[in-house]
């Protein structure tokens, strides 16, 4: 019994140190993981952890918000800064699981781009959905969402984002109807349907993917001949000598934001790191870890030009895409997830 | 056995039932070992043939904050788990066997309920109720829930033990002066404990495997070995997933030599030879 | 333990003796309690940290809290409506002033996603009106409302609150089977394009179904071989068995993934002794689900296969064939029928276990592949919707609870032997 004991006070020791270890005065930052987590780290967290104002605790996660609405819900919330999507950021501002920024403490509003400024949360970057081939693998190049569609130009496997945000846009996009009225169809019952009917053609080819690291891994290995991906995790995948191209014909456009859970602890902190983040100089490094556009006004302006080439905000690239309507989604995004899940499991 | 006059029917019958079982087994057993190798891959992907050997791998893991902490997590929540359900276990089995009251079947069947809910139940349940109370994402609310899953094993495998135990002993040790406590200790303790660790190496098992309780409980702060895999799988499948995979799988050996070990002492113990 | 008292205790009693047959019930409820006692915290423990959740995540199924709690007043002005028309001011002004009580909390986000699950555009319906409010002093609610949004001048919404407004409902249990109830109150099926649930029941039996009857089919030569071997060989031979059952589910699926992968080695060889050109898909599809699945259930049916047949005496079979009986028939006759405890006891098990996966399918099948357990998952993390969440669950637990009570039935006793080995 004498092991036994020591072992178990050994064990205590080991358990309390580690919860100790974990209160500290670190803030947590929750970001959606792989390349872009790794761009952060670089462009964000380890320079805030040398400004000495605090160290950053980096998480992951795929942009569920029960996890958040379980810890506002409890008053023990663990996250301090969040990186969110735009239609969760505005239905988490209205079920208040975000605080109202108080933005005399980050920066005028003007110095941000119109989209990235909301009530509860500030734009880190501007990203971008669009269509990635293997070029090793395509002889000829698709150059829209049509044929991505066309299976007998172009045979093989084809991944998209498993969930109805988007994919319902880029059905419509294939199926004719131009960027600039893919919602005015979208928004009514038939053009709901007429998605899914273009849907349905592809169905049998399609591989779905749910994180963001996937499609790159998938268009190398050569599980699918073109994707649609998160542009920047294409950039990574091409720095590693992937012979990855991206379409941006018909891609769609958004920004991720910063926003603080309500209620968390270390609110001083987190304000402190959103603040430190939405420099312009910090971002123009995250842009060019990551072919993500800047926010801030200024960040854009001191950016290189190869990188500039990259980035959804790119002039040439914006030609044939679209924005992504948060609205939209915020009213329908519960109704087409269930119904496009349903569909899928079919 | 193949008799010397059997029959060409049986002989073929012999041999293909053994080539079959032998499939089987291989079925069984190589995939886990294709795995090994690979850890030692010196290329990025995780796949045959391979590139060179080396243990960068390794070293990635043993320098990656996010695996440490995985594995310094899994090392936190599953002993005190697996100790949390050994106690309240063996203190409960003890007590079933030595009783009969009416209920006695139900009350049992609600204590290895846990082995029979399906698991995505259990942990959207415990994820709905430990979510007010502040318990998801924490260190103590993932302990118990492992221990919760854990018990059921502990509980058959003492109550197993307990039945071919002869309380006779304690009646012996009770009329030569011994008072329970020290009985338990001096008496029963001992000549159980081999139910009790194996309970306890199930119930261990159990909680460093776990993966659907843990993704609805843990934050990234808790996540344990598995559910780093799981992220890791779902994400990024790089051979630095082999690495871990090798170490759990030699974990595994052990637990599994440990088990096969306290079952020859019990077998000797008792006197029972096969 | 308990005998040495009385003694002690009648020396110092002045009182008559009580009788034998007392004191050894006394001493025997005394032993009852002590070991109760022992019980006790596991119980409170399961209770507390199981059982309660279980049941609590149960009742979600049916509560239905967000307009009932919400919006009390306006389901009171809204009590005599009969539905026909535009329900009076009184309505109107109820809910006027509890949307604006309860602007920018919690409460009217709940509200409005309810709402939103009755008719989709109600969502904004609630949060814009709720911004526009409040109301100038003395302005009649109703033209107010209506001027917001001219959707209050009909009935529909104040219908769907009505109907959203009882405190209980059995909206999400129904949805579990793919029905509704429509404006009348009847319970219709669900439209094709919703109604999904069934079918992913149906499935998750058909493939628990199908890997079950695989895990049989090559469970069964391995545990007779293994029990009718000397004892040394069939320990060999239990290692394969024992080594893949200890080993991480994780480590398992990682295997399988770097094995059927188009560049896995499977692919490989089959290219190399030419059976395919390009490369078969094997992940992302059922094939990839049932050969793991097998892999991972396949020892919790062998070992219980096992112990049952370890237990069958050899003499049967022996007498039978001196008898005259051909090997294969007396095998059919004669032992097959004492190995049947032991296939229904590891088929159920396997079943059981089957019916609630949830890893390998997530990690290997694409969306045909998914069970019900992933849709629970799907409601409780993606859509916080905790109520289709809880129907799921039990539909999933109900149908466990069927499968387990014949288990335990029939084959309670050699249950105990699966894990205990």
């Amino acid at each position: 019994m004498k092991l036994d004991k020591s072992f178990v006070r050994s064990v205590i020791a080991v358990a309390a140190m580690a919860v100790a270890g974990s209160a500290a005065a670190d803030i947590t930052v929750i970001s959606f993981g792989g390349a872009n987590q790794k761009a952060q780290a670089k462009a964000f967290y380890a320079p805030f952890d040398k400004s000495g104002q605090g160290k950053v605790v980096p998480g992951e996660y795929n942009g569920e918000q029960a996890k958040i609405k379980a810890m506002v819900e409890a008053s023990n919330v663990t996250w301090d800064v969040v990186e969110v999507e735009s239609p969760e950021l505005v239905r988490g501002c209205e079920e208040g699981l975000y605080e109202k920024l108080d933005y005399s403490r980050i920066g005028p509003k003007s110095d941000f781009l119109p989209k990235a400024v909301s009530d509860c949360g500030i734009g880190i970057f501007v990203w971008s959905t669009a269509i990635a081939y293997n070029a090793d693998k395509l002889k000829t190049a698709p150059t829209s969402w049509a044929d991505f569609w066309d299976v007998k130009k172009f045979p093989g496997k084809r991944g998209l984002r498993k969930g109805a945000k988007f994919t319902l846009e880029f059905a419509l996009m294939a199926d004719g109807v131009a960027p600039a009225d893919v919602y005015k169809v979208l928004g009514t019952k038939a053009g709901v349907e007429r998605a899914f009917k273009k849907l349905d053609e592809l169905k049998p080819s399609i591989q779905w993917w749910e994180a963001g690291a996937q499609p790159p891994q998938l268009l190398a290995s050569g599980d699918v001949v073109m994707s649609s991906v998160y542009n920047g995790r294409i950039a990574a995948a091409q720095k590693e000598g992937k012979n990855l191209k991206v379409v941006w014909n018909g891609s769609i456009y958004d920004v991720d934001s910063w926003a603080i859970p309500k209620g968390t602890p270390k609110r001083d902190e987190a304000y402190k790191f959103v603040k430190f983040a939405s420099q312009p100089e910090n971002q123009r490094v995250f842009a060019g870890e990551i072919p993500y556009g800047p926010t801030h006004l200024k960040g854009i302006n001191g950016i290189d030009a190869k990188i500039a080439a990259d980035l959804p905000t790119a002039p040439q690239n914006l030609k044939g895409a679209l924005a992504s309507n948060t609205e939209f989604w915020v009213e329908n995004g519960e109704d087409l997830e269930q119904r496009f899940n349903a569909w899928a499991a079919r | 056995m193949l008799q010397p006059y059997a029959s060409p029917v049986e002989r073929v019958w012999y041999y293909a039932m053994r080539g079959l079982v032998g499939l089987v087994l291989l079925f069984l057993f190589l995939p886990i070992l294709v795995v090994v190798p690979l850890s030692f891959n010196s290329d990025t992907f995780l796949m045959y043939p391979m590139g060179g050997f080396s243990t960068r791998w390794y070293a990635e893991i043993m320098n990656s904050a996010v695996w440490q902490k995985a594995m310094l997590n899994s090392l936190i929540v599953s002993p005190l788990s697996t100790l949390l359900a050994m106690i309240l276990g063996t203190l409960a089995a003890i007590g079933l066997v030595r009783t009969d009251f009416p209920g006695k079947a139900l009350l049992t069947a609600v204590l290895i309920s846990p082995m029979v809910v399906p698991v995505v139940i259990a942990g959207v349940a415990m994820y709905i109720v430990f979510a007010p109370l502040g318990l998801t994402g924490s260190y103590t609310g993932l302990i118990i829930a492992h221990a919760v899953l854990g018990v059921p094993f502990v509980v058959t495998t003492v109550t197993a033990t307990l039945q071919g135990f002869d309380f006779n002993l304690v009646r012996a040790a009770a009329s030569l002066g011994a008072n329970p406590v020290s009985a338990f200790f001096k008496v029963t303790l001992p000549l159980v404990l081999p139910g009790i660790i194996s309970g306890g190496l199930f119930a261990f098992a159990t909680s460093f495997d776990e993966v659907v309780v843990t993704l609805f409980l843990a934050s990234p702060e808790q996540a344990t070995l598995p559910r780093q895999m799981f992220a890791g799988i779902r994400e990024n499948i790089s051979p630095a997933i082999a690495a871990v995979a090798t170490i759990l799988i030699v974990l595994s050996t052990l637990m599994l030599i440990t088990l096969e070990a306290l079952r020859r002492r019990n077998e000797r113990i008792r006197g029972i030879r096969s | 333990m308990t005998a040495a008292s009385p003694t002690a205790a009648g020396i110092v009693s002045t009182r008559p003796e009580p009788s034998l047959k007392k004191r050894l019930r006394r001493a025997e409820l005394r032993k009852k309690l002590l070991y109760g006692t022992l019980i006790l915290p596991l119980a409170l423990f399961v209770l507390l940290v199981f059982v309660w959740p279980i049941a609590s995540l149960m009742t979600k199924s049916v509560e239905n809290p967000e307009v009932h709690d919400n919006l009390p007043q306006t389901l009171r002005a809204l009590k005599a409506w009969d539905g026909r028309e535009v329900p009076p001011e009184a309505a109107f002004k109820a809910l006027a002033g509890e949307l604006e009580a309860a602007r920018g909390s919690p409460a009217i986000a709940a509200v409005a996603k309810r709402l939103n699950r009755e008719e989709t555009g109600y969502r904004s319906l609630i949060m814009k009106t709720a911004r526009k409010l409040p109301l100038a002093e003395g302005e009649p609610a109703r033209s107010a409302l209506i001027e917001i949004d001219e959707r209050w001048g009909t009935v529909e919404p104040w219908q769907a609150i009505k109907r959203s407004g009882s405190a209980t409902t059995a909206f999400y249990l129904l949805a579990a089977i793919d029905r509704s109830v429509d404006a009348k109150g009847d319970i219709v099926t669900a439209p094709p394009e919703e109604a999904v649930y069934v079918d992913v029941l149906a499935r998750t039996f058909w493939m628990s179904l199908i890997v079950t009857g695989l895990c049989m089919a090559l469970g069964f030569p391995v545990a007779y071989l293994m029990a009718n071997l000397p004892v040394k060989h069939g320990n060999t031979l239990m290692i394969f068995v024992l080594l893949p059952f200890w080993t991480s589910v994780l480590v398992r699926v990682a295997a399988w993934i770097v094995l059927l992968q188009n560049e896995g080695l499977i692919n490989k060889l089959l290219m190399w002794l030419g059976l395919t050109n390009s490369p078969v898909p094997l992940l992302f599809n059922r094939t990839g689900v049932y050969i793991a699945m097998v892999h991972i259930l396949l020892p919790f049916m062998v070992l219980p296969l096992y112990s049952v047949m370890k237990g069958i005496s050899p003499v049967y079979m022996r007498a039978a064939v001196s008898l005259g009986c051909p090997p294969f028939k007396s095998f059919w006759k004669v032992y097959f029928p004492q190995t049947l405890p032991g296939i229904g006891a590891g088929g159920l098990l396997v079943f059981i276990m089957c019916m609630g996966y949830y890893i390998t399918p997530a990690l290997l099948g694409g969306p045909q592949e998914q069970m019900l357990s992933y849709f629970i998952a799907f409601y409780t993390n993606q859509t916080i919707n905790w109520g289709m969440a809880a129907a799921l669950s039990a539909v999933l637990l109900a149908a466990t609870l069927v499968l387990y009570m014949i288990y335990s039935r029939y084959l309670g006793p050699s249950a105990k032997a699966v894990k205990a080995r």
